[in-house]
């Protein structure tokens, strides 16, 4: 499914006329944050749908680029979330996740984009309910933040402009 | 066929006489690698585009000019590897970039330019410095972004930064330092994506002609063969004056007023391919050099048009071959018996430093690194 598409749909969800759905990016861990999500899914447990996870086999593999990355082709808001400090499945992992986060943070402030769109969190496999709650409290801090200035509702104009297509 | 033989054409390939000086001379064959720009420029001529383009050929290019500076005919190997490779970012192939692409997504964040940047929190009360308008404008560079992006190197570029703004007081200059300046574009250029570079071509360009600045003082070797070549095209009217800070403080040695006797300590000078091969400046740096008190100036083995450089000029070609050829340059700047490697590109910092973070070699290639403006400001006090 296209992106458009993709967002086409997201739009059309009934979540009342005026209130804008935000496009949240969920980079998740396969052993803790993504069995999280599962866990919530199983409980079936009620939560803003208005993300796409995107599962790696570790936090630590979540690298500023993929993060960068995200915000460039327009999300509105991207969560890091990986397993519980002692928890992780390689050790260290989650350790080299926190380092890269506070990087890529620190890079997407210089870059102008409000800190709020981005947040890391640690959720363990059987928090079901904490996922569904953090996801909560992002979709509403991020839609309270708005469109992101990057949008992808707003590349093709830009691209006209002559500005970054790719 | 017919844009790789106007590539031939504008870059003088076709004088090409096969002497394969180039390839004998390339820092990245003689480390070992499977590169030669002779067999390039060859296949540019016979219009063999797919001997060129793609991963693993085009884009290991350390760009560095060396080639350039040797071959007898004059053939423009580098501008020939830029031209390639739009040609080959227009087709689809995108450049492998040793950090995933963070700094090229980084840098085309900047090209969309819908973002207010944060970028200048170390202006701090001791800068005097103008936002918009005035005289001489200051190109400070991305060095906020490399220290926030490349913490494990202990970065540290913003200190040359902040001393270029102290130098430029201290010569009576105001500077105009813009919230508004935007990445050069050097990299996304010389990665072939051309869009993105010339947005923020006209951005920066327009910037810099609103503030009304006759003088434009970089800092960067890269941002400045940026503004002097691939931006000339953009300007409509009058181009300020752009020249590097270190042609500026050589220019104006006696109203530095150099003083104290600092401990003396020898330092050695790396040349940023973009300074010296790309745009002839050798000598200034070499004068502030040898005027800052208390500096004794030892050249390297391969210094001038000769220098090897740092092996890692646009985000595309980091690689073994790449480590090899920065761990050659930092031996040959310590057995100059050095205790200090001048520098006056930030990228050099970044690419070296990250070699000195190999725990097989730490003690063997360990130097301290420092901007060329940090240690001409030392001299002053």
């Amino acid at each position: 499914m296209t992106d458009a598409a993709t967002s086409s749909k997201a739009e059309a969800k009934p979540a009342g006329k005026a209130q804008w759905n935000p496009r949240i990016v969920v980079f998740a861990c396969n052993w803790c944050s993504y069995a999280g999500a599962d866990t919530a899914g199983i409980s079936r447990l009620e939560h803003e749908p208005h993300f796409r996870i995107i599962r790696v086999m570790c936090s630590g593999r979540i690298q500023p680029d993929f993060v960068l990355k995200a915000f460039e082709k327009g999300a509105d808001g991207v969560l890091v979330s990986g397993c519980h400090f002692g928890d992780c499945h390689y050790v260290f992992g989650n350790h080299r996740a926190a380092e890269m986060f506070e990087k890529t943070m620190k890079t997407v402030k210089l870059l102008g984009i409000e800190e709020g769109r981005l947040r890391l969190e640690w959720i363990s496999a059987a928090e079901g309910v904490r996922f569904a709650e953090v996801i909560n409290e992002f979709t509403d801090q991020v839609r309270a933040l708005g469109p992101s200035p990057l949008g992808y509702a707003k590349a093709p104009a830009a691209a006209a402009e002559g500005a970054a297509d790719v | 066929m017919s844009d790789m033989l106007t590539i031939a054409r504008d870059t003088k390939a076709w004088a090409c006489y096969d002497c394969g000086k180039c390839t004998a001379n390339c820092p990245l064959t003689r480390a070992g690698a499977a590169y030669s720009p002779r067999k390039h420029v060859l296949a540019t001529n016979l219009g063999h585009q797919e001997m060129v383009a793609g991963q693993g050929t085009l884009f290991d290019c350390l760009t560095c000019k060396l080639c350039d500076a040797r071959c007898p005919v004059g053939v423009e190997y580098t501008q020939l590897v830029l031209k390639l490779r739009e040609l080959s970012f227009r087709e689809g192939t995108e450049v492998e970039c040793p950090h995933g692409g963070a700094l090229q997504s980084a840098m085309r964040i900047m090209a969309q330019g819908k973002t207010q940047q944060d970028r200048l929190a170390w202006l701090d009360d001791d800068l005097q410095t103008v936002p918009d308008k005035g005289e001489v404008f200051f190109w400070t560079g991305c060095t906020m972004f490399y220290d926030a992006f490349f913490p494990e190197f202990e970065m540290a570029t913003l200190e040359g930064t902040k001393a270029a703004v102290k130098l430029l007081n201290h010569l009576g200059i105001t500077p105009v330092v813009s919230p508004d300046e935007r990445c050069c574009g050097h990299d996304l250029l010389w990665n072939g994506d051309v869009k993105s570079f010339q947005a923020l071509a006209r951005h920066n360009v327009k910037l810099v002609a609103d503030s009304g600045a006759e003088l434009l003082v970089v800092s960067c070797a890269e941002c400045l063969r940026t503004w002097k070549v691939d931006y000339a095209e953009f300007f409509e009217g009058a181009m300020p004056r752009i020249v590097h800070l270190s042609e500026l403080l050589a220019e104006r040695l006696d109203e530095l007023h150099f003083a104290g006797e600092g401990e003396t300590r020898k330092v050695t000078y790396q040349d940023p391919c973009r300074l010296g091969r790309h745009l002839g400046i050798y000598d200034e740096p070499r004068a502030v050099l040898e005027a800052v008190p208390g500096a004794e100036f030892t050249e390297m083995r391969r210094s001038g048009s000769g220098a090897l450089c740092c092996a890692g000029g646009t985000w595309s070609n980091c690689d073994r071959y790449a480590k090899k050829l920065q761990v050659e340059r930092l031996r040959e700047a310590r057995a100059t018996g050095a205790e200090l490697l001048v520098t006056a590109c930030p990228k050099c910092q970044v690419h070296f430093r990250c070699a000195m973070n190999d725990p097989n070699l730490k003690d063997d290639i360990q130097i301290e690194m420092r901007d060329l403006a940090e240690l001409a400001l030392e001299g002053l006090a």
